[in-house]
């Protein structure tokens, strides 16, 4: 009962959030001087060809007019047309989806396997100079943002030494008949080892320079907690059952403390994904995030809203679930 | 030697310097209890560590020899030291609320070393647990193993540990005062059930406690702790009679009595602490400490 | 004992020191860019262009850390973009610091409807990815050193409210504050005499944390061309030139992406180093 109540509450509350990312992304860019529809034709178009397009694509009626027809669009599931690109910005949108979505889990799986293997060795290593060394070399790690990371990794990979691509997703030269745009995983179903490698070299230091931050934080973050529950008794008593330091860490401490860290880490992730808006335009990766700066730049009104509001949902999803992943992992939630 | 376990001139400071044991010599035969007594900072829960080898990181055994079971524990490495005390020592620990993993079910908590340690199987070690949680008296095992620690009371709990440790049939228990994080209800039963189990069992008990109410009850031999020094060690009955040392007599005089609870208590007296200062400071003169 | 506190404060001095050690080069160069800078920023020529570092051969005297391929010199135009990057820094980072902190403390303190209110245009904030906003806020607002400014105030006050809104909460369940209502206190006085001291030191850290943030998103703007006129150097603006050209001339990126690097660095282990110096707790 109470649990179906926060399950409803949270879901208007998203929707609450949502509703109020697009107002504001509404009124925001329909502050934007300088007639969008004017960049679409030809210098020697008519005042009456822009009159007719501004028509067609609604700019000529109020901003609560213009919002209201929006909403109904989004409602059925249209997002309008692109100004740029002329097409539907759903089908561009969901086009470059996956290759963000790809960026983004790499970079998480790749921040969660550094971060949680320097937590477990700072752990081993605690109270020695050795752990020092670990805290020093994270507290870097997360002090320089993405973006300097992402030009970092360019000159030691792309430039002193070249064995990854610096820019794209894949290169143009293979030959993919691929069915859907999710391409990594694609190529692991179909075993397709070439593309895979492919993709690997155009992905890895993107999903790096994402990765940098984050791992420092699971391995801050991680390390704290673990020691905390170091010092609980029942890792004491496995001890005293002949249990090594490894196995007490990783299988006595290592689940516990898993459950403060995660909240947080639901939230960093976010930051992870919102990153990927500048890390595809210095690696020309073609995702999302590049389509969404090279929409701002053409002043591309309805393909920065169908953007913008999609980033928020995957936000609002990302903290949904993770919220019930602590609940699964937390026995003492998941039998209330 | 017939003690199974035998702890002869331990020390152990604090990395750095200061004193925690010193010179610390006790043993403790197959069959009997053996209580450890002393206030809070005396370092009795500090010589049940050293032996079960989970010191702080901060301490350190700097001398002495700890003999379980015919062998030096010190003369070991890490990883065999381990085992052997895995294989024939256990702990009934402290707080039963922390001792238990929140992230686990009971039965592989009880089974696991079994499993893991002792090579047993899987079936054998659960019927093995069953059979342990019934002899605590347990209702409904079954359902307790499939349970998680959160859903039992602390009485229950600590049930559930005194069977985890007779499980592997350890032929050393170290109790490190199994009975202070409970209610004074549960506290009793608890005691008879720890006794119970060591009687039938024939194991040596270690029972390491601040109350001396409680050793009178359970325990054969006992050592008096005052920092970290052994100050007196006797057989249960005489000392309950005429306690030799000055500060012994005083810890008594400060317990109340179980056949007068509500008779007058006196604090330990300056006089006496003052002598047993005087004592452990001519100990660490000795030892060029 | 005094063995594991030395190892513990060491590390903070020297980290103190070569941060701020840093900043106030920093603030020198930006200060005398005109007298110290060897080359006026923004003379080209093309006979000097993508000249290589001094150590290198093929080196001119006076452009000791190379050209780009405009023939403008890389140390100069490092030197004067210093200038605009710590305007921003100071500016954006004090103008942020002081908004979050009031709506954080408002709602952390005073609860009730105005907490509401905050923590929904919280929660909204949170869902936009910030580089995207502050590119489009640059869009909407033009581009310029105000737009800058208000980008980033615009995009990271939640990064104050957030924290300091938890921590008023805390601080304001604690007796003390309780003690000092029962004294008659106005509510307002409390928070400002109460809670904001005790606030101080995560404010000093989250204040230094975000002119380093301020500086990369200046950057990041300078790199998608949309920070203030392509005439001004800036870093974020010879970053961006380098990429397109780092197989031809590595230093035009190496050189500013290191001045970066450090001043980020060196923003946040100052925060860190000074939370540690007034956290009364710590101290």
């Amino acid at each position: 009962m109470t649990l179906l109540r926060n399950i409803l509450m949270r879901l208007l509350s998203t929707a609450i959030t949502l509703f109020g990312v697009a107002v504001i992304i509404f009124v925001v860019i329909r502050v934007v001087p300088g007639n969008p529809i004017a960049m679409m034709l030809p210098p020697g178009a008519t005042e009456a060809d822009i009159a007719r397009l501004q028509a067609q694509y609604g700019f000529d009626k109020s901003i609560f007019e213009q919002f209201m027809i929006w909403l109904r669009g989004v409602v059925q599931g249209d997002f309008g047309t692109s100004i740029s690109l002329r097409q539907p910005v759903s089908s561009l949108v969901l086009n470059r989806l996956p290759a963000t979505l790809e960026l983004s889990i790499v970079a998480l799986l790749i921040a969660v396997v550094i971060g949680g293997t320097m937590a477990l060795t700072g752990t081993r290593w605690r109270n020695t100079r050795k752990e020092g060394a670990i805290d020093v070399s994270t507290g870097m790690a997360l002090s320089i943002p993405d973006f300097l990371w992402g030009l970092v990794l360019i000159l030691l990979f792309g430039v002193l030494w070249p064995v990854f691509h610096i820019s794209g997703r894949i290169s143009p030269a293979l030959d993919i008949d691929f069915t859907t745009n999710f391409y990594l995983f694609e190529a692991l179903l179909r075993l397709r080892f070439d593309v895979l490698g492919d993709l690997i070299g155009h992905m890895f230091m993107p999903a790096l320079a994402l990765a940098i931050p984050l791992s420092a934080i699971i391995a801050q973050l991680l390390k704290q907690s673990l020691k905390e529950t170091m010092h609980l008794d029942y890792v004491t008593l496995s001890r005293t059952h002949g249990y090594g330091e490894h196995h007490v860490i990783t299988r006595d401490a290592l689940p516990n403390a898993i459950l403060p860290t995660l909240t947080l880490v639901g939230v960093q992730f976010t930051f992870l994904i919102g990153g990927t808006v500048i890390i595809e335009r210095l690696f020309s990766y073609e995702g999302l995030g590049n389509m969404a700066i090279d929409a701002v730049i053409n002043r591309d009104l309805p393909l920065i809203q169908g953007i913008v509001i999609l980033f928020a949902l995957i936000f609002t999803l990302v903290n949904l679930a993770v919220d019930m992943l602590y609940v699964v992992l937390n026995p003492r939630l998941r039998h209330a | 030697m017939n003690a199974f376990l035998e702890i002869r001139n331990l020390c152990v400071t604090l990395k750095g310097g200061a004193p925690i044991l010193r010179n610390v010599s006790l043993s403790v035969s197959a069959g009997q209890v053996h209580g450890l007594v002393g206030e809070s900072g005396a370092g009795k829960s500090m010589i049940g560590k050293a032996v079960l080898g989970t010191l702080p990181r901060a301490l350190a055994v700097t001398r002495g020899e700890i003999w379980l079971d015919g062998v030096d524990l010190q003369t070991l490495r890490p990883a065999e030291r381990r085992r052997r005390i895995g294989a024939s020592a256990a702990l009934i620990p402290q707080d039963p609320l922390t001792a238990l993993n929140p992230a686990r079910r009971i039965g592989p908590q009880i089974t696991r070393r079994l499993v893991d340690i002792l090579g047993w199987s899987r079936a054998d070690a659960e019927a093995r647990a069953l059979e342990l949680l019934a002899e605590v008296q347990i209702p409904d095992p079954a359902r307790v193993m499939r349970s998680y620690p959160h859903e039992l009371s602390g009485g229950m709990r600590q049930r559930i540990l005194i069977a985890a440790a007779f499980a592997a049939e350890p032929k050393l228990i170290i109790a490190d005062e199994p009975t202070t994080a409970l209610d004074v209800t549960v506290q009793k039963q608890i005691l008879r059930l720890i006794a119970d189990m060591q009687t039938r069992h024939g194991t040596a008990l270690l029972f390491v406690t601040h109350d001396l109410g409680v050793v009178s009850k359970v325990c054969d031999t006992l050592s008096v702790l005052y920092a970290g020094k052994v100050v007196e060690e006797a057989q249960m009955r005489r000392f309950f009679m005429h306690p030799i040392h000055p500060y012994s007599a005083a810890l008594l005089a400060a317990t109340p009595s179980y056949k007068d609870p509500e008779g007058s208590l006196t604090p330990v007296p300056q006089s006496v602490i003052d002598q047993v200062e005087r004592e452990v400071t001519d100990h660490d003169r000795r030892a060029g400490l | 004992m005094r063995d594991a506190r030395g190892d513990v404060k060491r590390p903070i001095g020297l980290r103190l020191w070569l941060s701020g050690g840093w900043l106030i080069l920093l603030v020198l160069a930006a200060l005398l860019a005109p007298w110290i800078a060897p080359q006026d920023p923004l003379a080209q020529d093309l006979f000097t262009s993508r000249l290589p570092p001094f150590w290198e051969a093929g080196a001119e005297p006076g452009y000791w850390l190379g050209s780009d391929s405009l023939g403008r010199d890389v140390l100069s135009r490092i030197i004067h973009g210093a200038r605009l990057a710590l305007i921003v820094a100071l500016v954006a980072g004090t103008l942020t610091c002081v908004i979050g902190t009031a709506l954080g403390l408002i709602a952390g303190y005073y609860r009730g409807w105005p907490d509401r209110i905050i923590s929904r245009f919280v929660d909204i904030w949170m869902a936009f990815p910030p580089v995207l906003f502050a590119i489009l806020l640059i869009a909407v607002l033009g581009t310029g050193l105000t737009s800058i400014i208000i980008a980033i105030v615009v995009i990271d006050w939640t990064r104050f409210a957030r924290v300091i809104r938890a921590e008023a909460m805390t601080q304001g369940a604690m007796d003390y504050v309780a003690s000092a209502q029962v004294a008659g206190r106005k509510r307002m006085g409390t928070m400002l005499t109460e809670i904001l001291p005790n606030v101080l030191p995560t404010i000093i850290a989250l204040l230094t944390l975000e002119m380093g943030i301020a500086v990369i998103v200046e950057a990041i703007l300078s790199f998608v061309n949309l920070s203030i006129s392509t005439d001004s150097p800036t870093w974020g603006g010879m970053i961006s030139e380098g990429r397109t050209s780092v197989h031809q001339a590595w230093w035009v990126l190496v050189f500013p992406l290191i001045t970066l690097f450090l001043t980020v660095l060196s923003f946040s282990q100052l925060g860190e180093g000074l939370k540690d110096r007034f956290d009364p707790v710590l101290r």
